[in-house]
């Protein structure tokens, strides 16, 4: 067979889904952010319920996050999604609501939202990415900053004596009564990809039960904030992320 | 023997970040020497043992990658 013949309509096998538009993502080479963007997408693709999902962008990185999903989407104010989504969802049981955030947005300036959203049990799917730094602002450190890790504002290494310890915020979502499904995954090699897919996937599903929060955390990357190369990013990430933040599910639903 | 498969690759969406290379089994993919209007270096097919695993276009964060395999004929 030759090799023209394979590329044809009903030999596809993987394309780009169509409920990500075709703008070219702002995101920097290798980053996180565009892969998670794109498993949600696939997520609601799969699932069929484009026309009765709405996300919620956040502040940071992927403030953008409107452009790139072809769904109805709202801007929140830094770290309120989970407040904006809660208002949505009550409004709009029907609907599948989901927030987008990062690290800087949901667990430190959204700190409050976010536990009190999770707490009151709101039927929404919160996606959390977390790469321990400030990507868009500079790479300045986060809550979630790993003890020792180097950042444009603790150059030496975070000092957990004077800047506090990294804030595991999904183990702490996890404890709370109203959260139904709690894990933690990262898409930077194909079989991580799928889980955190799966895991998106089960998550939206959930939504129809009306149980409570579903939280999905994605540690991801930042090659620019980290000053790495992508590839040498996910290898530190695993190398140094992964024991900090392991991955894996900390809430399941009871059978 | 392994399903054969095909790749095309939207260099213009391409970031050159290298993610896809470590991700293929069959070590088809390597960057060009060229850029492309953004100025990155873009990623290409060097070779035809592709097999359609699509591993390469589910990391790709820009969604560069669309992937082709050949259906299963009977008795393979």
């Amino acid at each position: 067979m030759s090799e023209k013949s394979i590329i044809s309509p009903e030999n596809l096998v993987y394309e780009k889904t169509g409920v990500m538009t075709d703008k070219v993502l702002h995101y920097c080479p290798g980053c996180g952010h565009g892969t998670a963007h794109r498993i949600l997408a696939e997520a609601i693709d799969e699932l069929g319920i484009q026309g009765d999902t709405i996300g919620v962008a956040p502040v940071g990185c992927s403030v953008l996050a409107y452009y790139y999903f072809d769904v109805d989407m709202q801007e929140a104010a830094h770290g309120r999604a989970p407040a904006v989504a809660t208002g949505i969802k009550r409004v709009m049981p029907e609907k599948y609501v989901f927030t987008y955030q990062g690290d800087g947005d949901l667990a430190a300036i959204g700190t409050a939202e976010t536990i009190h959203a999770c707490n009151r049990g709101e039927n929404i799917l919160v996606v959390f990415i977390n790469n321990g730094i400030y990507g868009m602002t500079g790479g300045q450190m986060a809550p979630t900053t790993l003890p020792g890790m180097k950042s444009s504002t603790s150059p030496f290494g975070r000092d957990v004596s004077t800047m506090g310890n990294p804030l595991k915020i999904t183990e702490l979502v996890a404890q709370l009564p109203g959260t139904y499904f709690v894990t933690r995954q990262s898409v930077h090699v194909p079989a991580n990809v799928r889980k955190a897919k799966r895991a998106i996937k089960k998550a939206l599903e959930y939504q129809k039960l009306n149980r409570g929060t579903c939280f999905v955390e994605i540690v991801s990357n930042c090659p620019y904030g980290w000053k790495m190369t992508p590839v040498e990013s996910n290898k530190w990430m695993e190398e140094n992320m992964f024991p900090f933040y392991p991955l894996g599910d900390i809430k399941v639903p009871e059978k | 023997m392994a399903r054969k498969g095909d790749i095309v690759i939207n260099i213009e969406r391409c970031k050159g970040c290298e993610v896809c290379l470590s991700a293929c089994p069959h070590e088809v993919l390597a960057l060009s020497k060229e850029v492309n209007s953004k100025g990155y270096h873009y990623v290409v097919k060097v070779n035809s043992e592709c097999t359609g695993c699509a591993n390469c276009a589910i990391v790709c964060p820009d969604a560069v990658i669309t992937v082709y395999r050949e259906k299963a004929t009977s008795g393979q």
